[in-house]
């Protein structure tokens, strides 16, 4: 089973303190510490499961700048065989379609069973990327997948539906899955196992070597362009309690047995 | 080419919430656009569900055949991607929800129209659409615009719209689905139920919700004991499952529960808006974050900008005191 697995290098964003650019478009990146994004990071886990498994390969593949590599390190320091980064000046501000058609032209030439995808990226959001790809590379697909069973030319698969509901759905291979959080406990990557990961090659190719124009991607190529960037407008706050924990903790309990709470 | 079409969104013969927020939102840009409404609904049998669209819209679509009995993208795709062919509408709104997210994308790609997901502002000015969605798990607002097409998709946020009643008397027009053989590369089985649990979370009346402010899982019983001195049952957003802490029947939002207790307690939760969607409508809220900007503390109603593992201990031993 050859399984290419797309990933993508985001920053961390839960904990940290955000400043939008001087341009009002973009985010300030400086402080801000990246890693694989979250929902790839199970993606990675469930394809080296299935070598592990059935045997195979596993290529890491994504399209950004250099910093992208030590996602890909981790990536190889997990179990993935390859690594691939395509990168180019041009790609900046690529939508989730643009970047679909950069992952198409340089997966098209490789061999796949399971092309997978995360769910969704951490810092835009989109949710495009994988169904997109899919219509691209004409192989069916499955999106939010929290279960994966491999039935030699098809697999079945766990779409998670609203409400904790599930849905079963059997898909023809070769398929692409983008795969929800928890649906596997991704493997801690030692500092020593990515040392080591240093050795391997990351293949790095140019929108040249893809044979995509430049107009295909980037802002020109994309489905939407950015015009601007804004904290969320604030339409109601909560009642800030001030004082040391004691204090605040003395304010709740009021607050509770007020309302007949306690 | 001023039309707004809305797909209806349904499962096991009930139409879901966000297909009547996106009417009204759909109903205010095809005013603007000297348009009209129309609701799509896909399915099989499923013509009493067209007719509480006409409340809705001015013209429901309704198009049936046996594959379309329960959600499958690719029937839909081809119907929609007909549909949109046919009758080129310069807007189409698709439930940002896990059926939206499995079908636009791909439907956009085969179609050559533009896609925005995730939306949670449409605004008409000077006939430029512009679309308000957020990133970076919803810290940041971003405003964009379509690169130029024949027509635009959608996909909308779950209530990020409000639904209104209106005077609308509309007409069904039944469509003959353009469906063929059923498609072997994608087959729907069945629905999986999660097993019930042993708590259930929805019928307690005071609720501790603990999310990734949590590092360990030794942290967790610090927690349920505060739950325990409040006659409260402990709960929790999406990481805590998915890192296999606490069983999916305590997750509160919208891949889990929708909770409305009396008291929630939101413990290192961030406030993504899918777990917003799961308890917003408790009584009273009280959330406590490191960060001053987690957007739970616009949820809350009273707010402690403060480390979880300072304020849990504290409050367990004043509420101890109180009811001593």
């Amino acid at each position: 089973m050859d399984i290419i697995v797309c990933v993508k290098h985001v920053p961390e964003t839960a904990e940290a303190e955000l400043k939008i650019a001087a341009d009002g478009k973009t985010m300030e990146s400086i402080g801000l510490v990246f890693d694989v994004n979250e929902w790839d990071d199970y993606a990675l886990e469930e394809a080296v499961q299935i070598k592990e498994r059935l045997g195979g390969t596993v290529t890491a593949i994504t399209v950004g700048s250099d910093a992208a590599d030590s996602t890909l390190r981790k990536c190889l320091a997990r179990g993935a065989n390859h690594s691939i980064r395509i990168t180019d000046s041009k790609i900046e501000n690529s939508d989730g379609y643009a970047v679909a058609k950069i992952l198409h032209s340089a997966i098209m030439n490789l061999p796949y069973d399971i092309v997978f995808t995360g769910a969704q990226a951490g810092d835009d959001g989109y949710s495009i990327v994988g169904p997109a790809l899919a219509e691209l590379l004409d192989v069916p697909h499955a999106t939010m997948v929290k279960k994966i069973q491999i039935d030699g030319s098809s697999v079945k698969v766990n779409r998670e539906l609203e409400g904790g509901l599930e849905e079963v759905l059997e898909v023809k291979l070769p398929a692409l899955l983008t795969i929800q959080t928890g649906i596997n406990e991704p493997r801690y990557v030692s500092i020593m196992g990515i040392r080591k990961a240093m050795k391997k090659e990351i293949k790095i190719l140019a929108l040249s070597d893809i044979n995509l124009d430049e107009e295909e991607v980037g802002e020109s190529g994309s489905w939407i362009k950015v015009e601007k960037m804004y904290l969320p407008p604030v339409e109601k706050q909560a009642e800030l309690l001030k004082g040391s924990p004691e204090e605040v903790s003395a304010k709740i309990a009021e607050i509770l047995k007020a309302q007949g709470l306690i | 080419m001023s039309n707004v079409f809305v797909l209806t969104e349904h499962r096991r013969g009930q139409i879901r919430d966000i297909t009547f927020e996106m009417l009204t939102k759909g109903r205010e840009l095809a005013e603007k656009l000297n348009g009209k409404l129309t609701a799509l609904i896909l399915g099989n049998n499923i013509k009493a569900q067209a007719k509480t669209l006409t409340e809705h819209a001015e013209e429901v679509l309704l198009i049936e055949n046996p594959q379309l009995e329960n959600f499958n993208s690719d029937a839909y795709q081809q119907v929609l991607s007909n549909l949109i062919q046919q009758f080129k509408p310069y807007l189409t709104l698709i439930g940002h929800t896990s059926y939206g997210v499995e079908l636009a994308p791909r439907l956009s790609v085969s179609l050559k129209l533009p896609l925005a997901t995730d939306c949670i502002g449409l605004k008409l000015e000077n006939d430029q659409l512009t679309i308000t969605r957020q990133v970076f798990g919803g810290k940041v607002n971003v405003d964009a615009t379509f690169n130029e097409a024949e027509g635009y998709i959608a996909t909308v946020r779950q209530a990020a719209f409000p639904q209104e009643e209106t005077e609308v008397k509309g007409e069904i027009k039944e469509i003959p689905s353009p469906l063929l053989k059923e498609g072997e590369r994608k087959r729907w089985i069945e629905y999986r139920l999660p097993p019930p649990g042993e708590v259930d979370i929805t019928a307690s009346d005071i609720l501790v919700g603990v999310g990734r402010g949590i590092k360990d899982e030794g942290e967790l019983p610090a927690i349920e004991e505060l739950a325990k001195v409040l006659r409260g049952v402990l709960a929790c957003s999406r990481p805590i499952v998915d890192k296999g802490w606490l069983p999916n029947d305590r997750q509160v939002g919208s891949s889990g529960k929708t909770v409305k207790p009396k008291l929630y307690i939101a413990l290192g939760i961030s406030g993504a808006f899918q777990h917003i969607l799961g308890m917003k409508e408790s009584d009273l809220i009280i959330a406590v974050n490191k960060d001053p900007n987690a957007p739970i503390f616009s949820a809350a109603d009273y707010g402690i900008v403060d480390d979880l593992f300072k304020i849990v201990p504290a409050l367990k031993q004043k509420i101890s005191e109180m009811k001593a």
